[in-house]
């Protein structure tokens, strides 16, 4: 079976963002940049499916900027085996995304496809679904759990109150949550041998895919500022506040 | 001139980085706590390494190692030198003179250290020896094909952990008095052999320095290390580049001081402002980080020098000054941003103002490294 696992460069988990000046998004000049942290657990389930002999080929692939490779290249030294570059400077939106990916899901015919739940640069956590829409795939969101049996998946699902469990046939699509598994470091000689790796460069146009944005970004701001808490004395008075000045018990 | 690095050399830096922030930093408190770094804990972390395939990445591939080439390897070091010494040893760089061994030796010593099974000390100082190494008094006279040794090494970092140590041995004197000398390769439990824990040190709680004695030791010839009477040629050959750790250790220590300090100074409000708009302070950081860049560019143009076998003595010995005294001032700095707060072990920066004071004095203190650089300048003239 082959995976194909998007995934996507974003600002490091650890920087502080900022936002631009012009309020027209977030300052991404000279900032750490890696791969999105729950693509990371993506890359890490198909490479274990790999290592399990369920999977045979893992598929990296980015879309944007040129400087996407490092984040494929990324992918390879985890244990991808080659990547595919979508190329364009166009700002891209989930449903552009998810055209993309419908296309190369067309060619490549993975019999898997595994996503992050969300990108931690705009937690839109939308192209997953759309993906699956467009496909007519099935799909198992925010997984903590994969088992493969009897030609199909079965998928733990991390919901509002607890685990739910979905049973799809392939080829699927499957989001990512964060107890899924625990991403390894590249290793020394996987870094070495990411090298030699194929990636191959496309353009939106190649796919038949116009990526222009749907949605216009009116603004961006700064979250307001929490206030700071109060500290209480004992539990009476915690929840005499919680009854007068809150109002929610 | 090119300052881009390969995605190979981002990888690896990133990935150091990762390894050392998530597995490293959280033990960093209870090693300096207990002054040690518990057996099981160290086993682990080299165990991780193992698994990565990052241990010995200095060592050639040949002999089973990452055979990094100097320039990646100074990344690799520099991300390593955030975390104190304690437990970055774990993240095991055998020394690059066990290359020197020959075939016999080869299987004895360096390939159980590539795959973890053994570990080394070097051994050069005494207590009567430090800056001026020739002056040594260790001393081995021959006794048929053997060798019988008697004197003292101290400051030995880290024999508590060794299973062996390169040791450096007068063996004989030339015409004009100058001392030959020998390197050897020391089992420990070898009869007449012992090491003990040295003195309790301000820097790097937890990696331990050693004292060794030799009292009638006796090493078959098959322990030399190299030929009898090359021991500084082989040194010269194999440890003319580790001096450069102590600069990349020190740049990657001082990017971290520095973010501490920086962030600090961005939340830190008095007198209705961030402590950062009073240009007293602000200025600081200009001046630190000007530093820490220049200690950077100059320890990996050393390093690039190496990787393209330029002579680079000169450079090395720039690096190794100036990082380490870049460093004791940016620690100190950092912890003056942080005023009162910055001497507590709340935070890691009294840890990392003791921890840069080693740096200044060894592999060379910092007047050792005037005399190279100046020496190199002055020799050619005749002076
Ligand atoms: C914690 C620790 C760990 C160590 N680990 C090891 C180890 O693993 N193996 C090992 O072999 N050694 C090790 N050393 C020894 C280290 O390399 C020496 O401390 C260093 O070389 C200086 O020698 P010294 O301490 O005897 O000082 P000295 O050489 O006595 O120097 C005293 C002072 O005189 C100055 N000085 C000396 N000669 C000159 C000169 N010609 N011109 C100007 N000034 C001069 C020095 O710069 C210094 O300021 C370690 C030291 C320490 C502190
Ligand atoms: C061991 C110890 C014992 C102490 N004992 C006592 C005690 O018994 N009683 C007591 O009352 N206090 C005591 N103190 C507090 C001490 O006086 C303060 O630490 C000191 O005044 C600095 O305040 P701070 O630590 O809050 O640093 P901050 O005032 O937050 O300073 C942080 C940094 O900002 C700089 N800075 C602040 N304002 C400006 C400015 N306008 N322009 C330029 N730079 C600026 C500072 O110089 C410093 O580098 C003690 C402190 C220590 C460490």
């Amino acid at each position: 079976m082959k995976i194909l696992v998007p995934v996507k460069r974003v600002v490091d988990y650890n920087v502080k963002v900022r936002v631009k000046a012009d309020g027209t998004g977030v300052e991404t000049a000279g900032v750490k940049m890696s791969m999105n942290p729950f693509d990371e657990i993506a890359v890490e389930e198909a490479v274990r499916l790999k290592e399990k002999g369920i999977a045979t080929e893992i598929v990296a692939v980015s879309l944007g900027i040129a400087a996407c490779a490092e984040t494929i290249r990324t992918a390879l030294a985890m244990g991808a085996d080659r990547g595919i570059l979508v190329e364009t400077d166009v700002d891209l939106q989930p449903l552009a995304v998810a055209k993309l990916l419908k296309a190369l899901a067309e060619r490549e015919q993975p019999g898997l496809m595994i996503l992050g739940k969300q990108a931690i640069d705009d937690d839109m956590s939308s192209t997953g679904q759309m993906l699956a829409a467009l496909l007519g795939w099935p799909q198992g969101t925010f997984a903590s759990k994969l088992v493969f049996e009897n030609g199909g998946l079965t998928v733990t699902r991390e919901v509002d109150g607890g685990l739910e469990t979905v049973a799809l046939s392939l080829p699927a699509i499957v989001t990512t949550d964060l107890r899924l598994n625990e991403p390894r470091y590249a290793s020394l000689p996987n870094i070495m041998k990411a090298r030699k790796k194929p990636i191959e460069t496309l353009k939106p146009a190649d796919l038949g895919v116009d990526p222009a944005p749907r949605l216009t970004v009116l603004k961006v701001v700064e979250p307001a500022k929490r206030k700071a808490g109060a500290k209480v004395g004992s539990v009476a008075e915690l929840v005499q506040k919680l009854r007068t000045e809150a109002k929610v018990i | 001139m090119n300052f881009d690095l390969t995605e190979e050399q981002h990888l690896v830096a990133d990935t150091v980085r990762s390894f050392v922030e998530r597995e490293l930093y959280p033990l960093e408190q209870q090693v300096e706590r207990l002054g040690d770094v518990p057996r099981e804990m160290a086993r682990d972390i080299q165990r991780k390494v193992i698994d990565l395939g990052f241990h010995a990445p200095n060592i050639p591939e040949e002999f089973g190692g990452g055979g990094l080439d100097h320039l990646t390897f100074a990344l690799l070091e520099r991300e390593l030198g955030r975390t104190s010494m304690a437990l970055n040893h774990w993240w095991y760089r055998p020394s690059n003179i066990l290359c020197a061994a020959n075939t016999e030796q080869r299987e004895r010593y360096l390939l159980p250290c590539v795959r973890g099974e053994r570990m080394d000390a070097l051994a050069m100082t005494e207590p009567d020896a430090g800056s001026d190494v020739r002056g040594m008094k260790c001393f081995a006279r021959r006794d048929g094909d053997d060798w019988i040794v008697n004197g003292t090494k101290h400051f030995i970092s880290h024999a508590d952990w060794a299973d062996f140590v390169i040791v450096f041995i007068a063996t004989g004197e030339e015409a004009r008095g100058r001392k030959r000398i020998t390197c050897f390769l020391v089992d420990r439990g070898t009869p007449g052999f012992d090491i003990r824990l040295g003195y309790n040190s301000v820097s790097h709680r937890g990696y331990h320095n050693c004292i060794l004695t030799f009292d009638d030791c006796r090493l078959p010839a098959s322990q030399i290390l190299g030929e009898e009477g090359q021991g500084f040629e082989v040194a010269n050959e194999w440890l003319y580049a580790t001096r450069l750790t102590v600069a990349t250790m020190s740049v990657g220590r001082a990017r971290r001081a520095f973010d501490l300090a920086l962030n600090y100074a961005a939340q830190r409000k008095q007198f209705g402002q961030q402590i950062g708009k009073f240009q007293g302070v602000s200025f600081k950081l200009a001046d630190l980080i000007t530093s820490i860049d220049a200690a950077d560019l100059l320890t990996l143009s050393a390093a690039w020098r190496l990787d393209r076998k330029l002579p680079a003595n000169r450079e090395i010995a720039q690096a190794k000054l100036f990082a380490t005294e870049m460093l004791a001032r940016v620690t100190d700095e950092a912890i003056q941003i942080h005023g009162g707060m910055g001497l507590m072990d709340d935070l890691p920066l009294e840890r990392f103002w003791r921890d840069a004071r080693v740096e200044r004095i060894w592999d060379g203190t910092s007047e050792i490294q005037r005399h190279i650089i100046s020496r190199e300048l002055l020799r050619p003239l005749g002076a």
